[in-house]
């Protein structure tokens, strides 16, 4: 009893002006994170405004994409990138959502224990490096298999962001259900159901608004996705016509600004449409994490799940 | 609790410069050392993809010989290359293109006239993959191939397969060179590669995808040719004989895809960037052909 008390008296003593620094330290930090965002924001805006105004409407929002011949068209750039992001959750939402129920509802301990790490493991491979394995392993397959003229098509992107975005999805979704109470399984399985109702018409729908933050979360993560997509889609900016564009090469705005902005002359039109093109990129993703925190309060409100 | 708070941000903010102070204070004591032992000064050397290998040869030689000379290299495309030595950051700058004239206009109004050297010749191989039977193509069909008018082999002697067409991305000083000489054929047109030209971020990606798919075209320096892939010969016209690139057909100019190199110094060199410039144009040329380019001494009649 005695030692602990004069530990604390010893440590406290000096300890007062260097805690007050430390504190303070950390304060300014937290605050300076929301800096650097207002100034990532204001420099977006103040670099990207201008394509709005230099380059006429009809030219930006037409459908060639020459830039070195003042061709501005980011429509096939905006529907090439939605074309692999909602294909790549076409994919891995499914998956997700029945790896998250299995790994959560289906799975004995040990098997849940061994899953998740290796789950958690999947989000740490290097983007580049799924890039490569899409162009030298997949693509041939997408080409041979599905009779593609090449394999470097929005489907062979869509597969390759599908496996980036399923770690998000899955243990968010996991998450989710995890939140279910237990009472809600205990009463389902007491009023006679059996396993498969109580996991599909209980608790599933009862994680409902965590499980679309899943799918929102992974959307973000697919549709910011920069490196893997310019090695594997091909980047040709064409519109997607039909169902069959999804067997064509596409080019998404990621890939674009990563691909462009390395040799454009600063200050030029073409450089401030690459940043234009960042905003446009910004204003989506806000919009989907604005959907998800606004499903966050939803659940509060309601009173559910966490 | 407001004034502690200040306080506490101020007390952070002196720590913080603090650090900040601590981390500058470094730097000057080694540079001043070297500074002290020998006058060595570093040559900025910066700009296309294209000629990158072969001016770090260069240096590797050209510094073996003068170790008194620090060059470094680095690479980034010609845009940047011409963009720092615009901005006066670099020494010389690399290119695969001939300077645009706004890009000179840029220059002049930063009061600097930059001269231009030709370094090498480079060829620009059309490759195919080794199984795809055709064998040779004139510029017209290449062209048509690549403004998206001819869309299958069948329709230049191949097989009943569709042309999948690469290229390299528009950054590019071969694309602009291949876009002009190419696809526009050297005139005066508004033709552009066809939107279903998969640009590809570098020379491996066109390498990649020529060696594992029948249906693929592509373009690139003949110094970044392998052995798996097939060259295509190339004819000016129907009735012009059909040439491979090597170093003999651009020497002696039958072969039609062939393209200078280009260093550009800010204003007239003068001590070791002039040394350096001589040098390259002179013996550094031996390490030209070394690197699947052209040396220059041959090409003189062009």
């Amino acid at each position: 009893m005695k030692k602990p008390s004069s530990q604390t008296r010893v440590a406290r003593l000096p300890s007062r002006p260097l805690e007050f620094a430390i504190e303070s330290l950390i304060r300014v930090l937290g605050f300076s994170a929301i800096g650097f965002v207002t100034l990532i924001f204001i420099f977006l805006l103040t670099e990207g405004l201008p394509a709005f105004l230099q380059v006429r409407p009809g030219n930006l929002f037409s459908t060639r994409w020459y830039p070195t011949f003042d061709l501005y068209g980011v429509l096939p750039l905006i529907s090439g990138s939605a074309l692999v992001t909602i294909t790549a959750m076409l994919i891995a939402f499914p998956m997700g959502l029945f790896t998250a129920v299995f790994v959560r509802e289906v799975a004995p301990n040990w098997a849940r224990e061994v899953l998740k790490p290796l789950i958690e493991v999947l989000a740490g491979i290097p983007s580049v490096v799924l890039g490569f394995f899409g162009m030298t392993m997949l693509a041939p397959i997408v080409r041979e298999v599905l009779g593609a003229p090449t394999g470097l098509t929005a489907l062979t992107g869509a597969i390759i962001l599908a496996y980036m975005s399923l770690p998000t999805i899955i243990s968010v979704a996991e998450d989710a259900l995890d939140a279910v109470p237990k009472s809600y399984r205990d009463a389902s399985l007491a009023m006679g159901a059996t396993r498969w109702q109580t996991i599909w018409r209980v608790v599933v729908p009862s994680a409902r608004s965590g499980i679309l933050m899943a799918l929102m979360l992974g959307m973000g993560r697919a549709i910011g996705e920069t490196m893997a997509v310019m090695m594997v889609t091909g980047n040709a900016a064409r519109m997607p016509e039909g169902l069959q564009a999804i067997l064509k090469p596409v080019r998404t705005m990621t890939a674009t600004i990563a691909a462009e902005m390395g040799e454009v002359a600063h200050g030029s039109t073409h450089y401030h449409v690459l940043f234009g093109i960042g905003l446009i990129l910004f204003a989506i993703t806000f919009l989907i994490n604005l959907a998800v925190a606004s499903m966050m309060f939803q659940k509060r409100s309601r009173g559910g799940l966490r | 609790m407001k004034p502690r708070q200040i306080a506490a941000l101020g007390v952070a903010l002196i720590f913080l410069s603090a650090l900040f102070l601590a981390g500058c204070g470094r730097h000057p004591s080694p540079s001043s050392e070297v500074a002290a032992q020998a006058p060595v000064r570093t040559i900025e050397n910066k700009g296309s993809d294209t000629l990158v290998n072969l001016a770090l040869a260069w240096v590797e030689a050209y510094t073996a010989l003068h170790p008194e000379v620090r060059i470094s290299v680095t690479g980034g495309g010609t845009g940047t290359g011409i963009a720092a030595m615009i901005n006066g950051t670099v020494d010389i700058a690399n290119a695969s293109r001939e300077m645009k004239p706004e890009e000179i206009a840029a220059a002049k109004a930063n009061g600097i006239t930059p001269v231009e050297f030709v370094v090498a010749w480079d060829a620009i191989a059309i490759v195919v993959h080794p199984a795809n039977p055709v064998n040779g193509l004139t510029l017209q069909q290449l062209s048509d191939i690549y403004t998206g008018k001819i869309t299958n082999w069948r329709e230049v002697g191949g097989e009943d397969r569709p042309i999948v067409l690469l290229s390299r991305e528009s950054n590019s000083g071969t694309y602009m060179y291949f876009l002009e000489h190419v696809v526009r054929l050297g005139q005066k047109n508004d033709l552009l590669f066809s939107p279903d030209t998969l640009l590809m971020p570098s020379s491996e990606g066109i390498s990649a995808e020529v060696r594992q798919n029948r249906n693929a075209i592509g373009y690139d320096g003949l110094g970044y040719v392998t052995p798996d892939m097939k060259v295509l010969a190339i004819a000016r016209d129907e009735n012009s004989p059909y040439v491979l690139p090597s170093i003999e057909t651009v020497n002696d100019g039958s072969y039609p895809i062939s393209r200078p190199l280009y260093m550009y110094t800010p204003g007239e060199p003068t001590g070791q960037v002039k040394e350096y410039i001589e040098w390259v144009l002179t013996d550094g040329q031996a390490l030209v052909a070394e690197l699947g380019f052209v040396p220059l001494k041959n090409a003189g009649g062009r």
